[in-house]
């Protein structure tokens, strides 16, 4: 068995007196997507932004192909380049059009002359079928165009890892299926993805684990069908059953994601 | 002294005119000194108050409090003499000038300073997020939407600057006031010595509001078609 491609020991945030989440360890292997789902306010999102080194943790360690990031001195920057990060909000560049957008990173951060990172972005937002939308701004672009924007922009940089920060919960319902479909096409070409997400359709159709957390902690992960069908804890069987009956209509009209 | 004006009105007009004209180089002058030299000073102090940490940013913001709590015209006093004194000895334009735009500086910073948190966070952190430095994120992503945001409050601060440009007129520098005060007394027409240097000023900062208005629009970013 290869070494996990990320790695998290006993990784712990606190505010203040507020234990955010408490001695998580997780492991994630090159290519495999892993789906952490749970109530808000479990402290999912910020352990996305502890392991990108957005938020600083107060202890505990990340590990990025065998090295440690969270450790003294290590270059930040550097260490973000190589995970990709998408937000709740997309949050991409106002003032730049869909490819500058996707540009950037590669022109500013890794200094590629622009001939190149034109033809480099070009590809990436083909990937994720905007090529025909590259001089919009976001302005222009409906929330689920501007997400998969915001995907080819963290794709661009050619990163080890992908982090998904609940990439649908800001977006219309009719919006949601247009980016899923794009993160299980990346899950199908073995890109090591980390999502949070209450999609529990896509959960159960592409994640290869899952990782229920609550309270700051994981109470349980497993592969879907553990999960779903045959939960060690309470507590997990309980969060699905609800989680499902809430959604299930919805991801049924979907039918669900392929 | 002048019984029947009419026939001398229109000359005088004339006289009058290119006499102030000649002191509109000088009100342009002062505004293309100070306006400039507050942004650079404005923005640097809206940065350093933003993204400076804690004890700058205190700094940052004695020094607005402090410029924005006194009348003009009694700092530009104040900075003249230190700025045209012993150690530095400048021309009254140039003391004027530059005082001028201290002042300005202050309220620049706090019109930028506004963009700067219009702009948001989200930014700065999906910036970072790919990689950038600090540097990176604010002058490539965070800045230029902050500068669009501040132009229509930046074409009322110019608009100020340039009217407050007279101010310099009690430093002898002879700008359109001066020349109109001079003008005045010599002659004793008060209304039409003033009245000139008004039109003038109205058309000036006239002009300045619609070529802001302009920018602004040329730079604005597109939405839904």
């Amino acid at each position: 068995m290869t070494n996990p491609i990320l790695e998290t020991r006993n990784l712990t945030k606190i505010y203040g007196q507020n234990v955010i989440f408490k001695d998580i360890n997780l492991k994630v292997n090159e290519g495999e997507t892993i789906v952490i789902i749970g109530p808000s306010g479990t402290g999912k999102s910020t352990l996305l932004r502890c392991i990108n080194l957005l938020t600083s943790n107060d202890g505990g360690q990340v590990f990025l192909d065998d090295k440690e990031i969270t450790a003294k001195g290590h270059n930040a920057d550097e260490v973000r380049q190589q995970i990709g990060m998408v937000f709740q909000n997309f949050l991409l560049f106002n003032h730049l059009t869909a490819l500058d957008n996707v540009m950037i990173g590669l022109t500013k951060v890794k200094k590629m002359p622009k001939d190149k990172a034109k033809e480099k972005a070009m590809e990436e937002l083909n990937r994720v079928g905007l090529a025909d939308r590259a001089d919009h701004y976001p302005g222009q672009l409906s929330g689920g165009q501007q997400q998969r924007v915001a995907i080819a922009r963290a794709l661009a940089m050619d990163p080890r890892v992908m982090l998904f920060d609940e990439p649908t919960s800001a977006l219309d319902p009719e919006l949601i299926g247009e980016v899923l479909g794009v993160m299980a096409k990346l899950a199908k070409d073995r890109m090591t993805m980390l999502v949070v997400t209450h999609e529990m359709g896509f959960a159960r159709e592409v994640a290869d684990r899952i990782v229920f957390m609550e309270k700051g902690s994981i109470v349980e992960e497993g592969s879907p069908d553990d999960l779903f069908y045959h939960p060690k804890h309470d507590r997990t069987r309980e969060f699905l059953w609800k989680i499902t009956e809430l959604y299930g209509k919805k991801e049924k009209e979907k039918g669900a994601v392929e | 002294m002048l019984r029947s004006p009419a026939p001398t009105l229109y000359p005088m007009l004339s006289n009058f005119f290119s006499y102030i004209v000649q002191g509109t180089a000088i009100t342009i002058g002062v505004t293309l000194v100070a306006l400039p030299f507050g942004l650079l000073l404005g923005l640097l102090m809206a940065l350093v108050h933003t993204y400076g940490g804690k004890i700058p940013n205190r700094l940052a913001a004695i020094y607005s409090l402090l410029l924005r709590g006194v009348p003009p015209i009694v700092l530009l006093f104040i900075l003249y003499f230190i700025l045209s004194g012993k150690v530095i000895n400048l021309t009254p334009f140039w003391a004027g000038s530059l005082s001028l735009g201290i002042v300005s500086s202050a309220y620049q910073m706090e019109i930028l300073r506004g963009a700067l948190l219009a702009v948001g966070g989200g930014q700065m952190t999906a910036a970072r997020a790919i990689g950038m430095s600090r540097l990176q994120a604010i002058q490539t992503i965070v800045l230029p939407q902050a500068l669009r945001l501040a132009i229509p409050p930046w074409s009322n601060e110019a608009s100020i600057v340039l009217k407050d440009s007279s101010l310099v007129y009690a430093l002898g520098v002879p700008e359109i006031l001066r020349r109109a005060q001079q003008l005045s007394a010599t002659t004793q027409q008060p209304f039409l010595a003033y009245g000139i240097a008004a039109l003038i000023y109205f058309v000036l900062v006239f002009a300045t509001n619609r070529a802001l208005d302009y920018l602004s629009e040329r730079t604005k970013l597109p939405t839904h078609p």
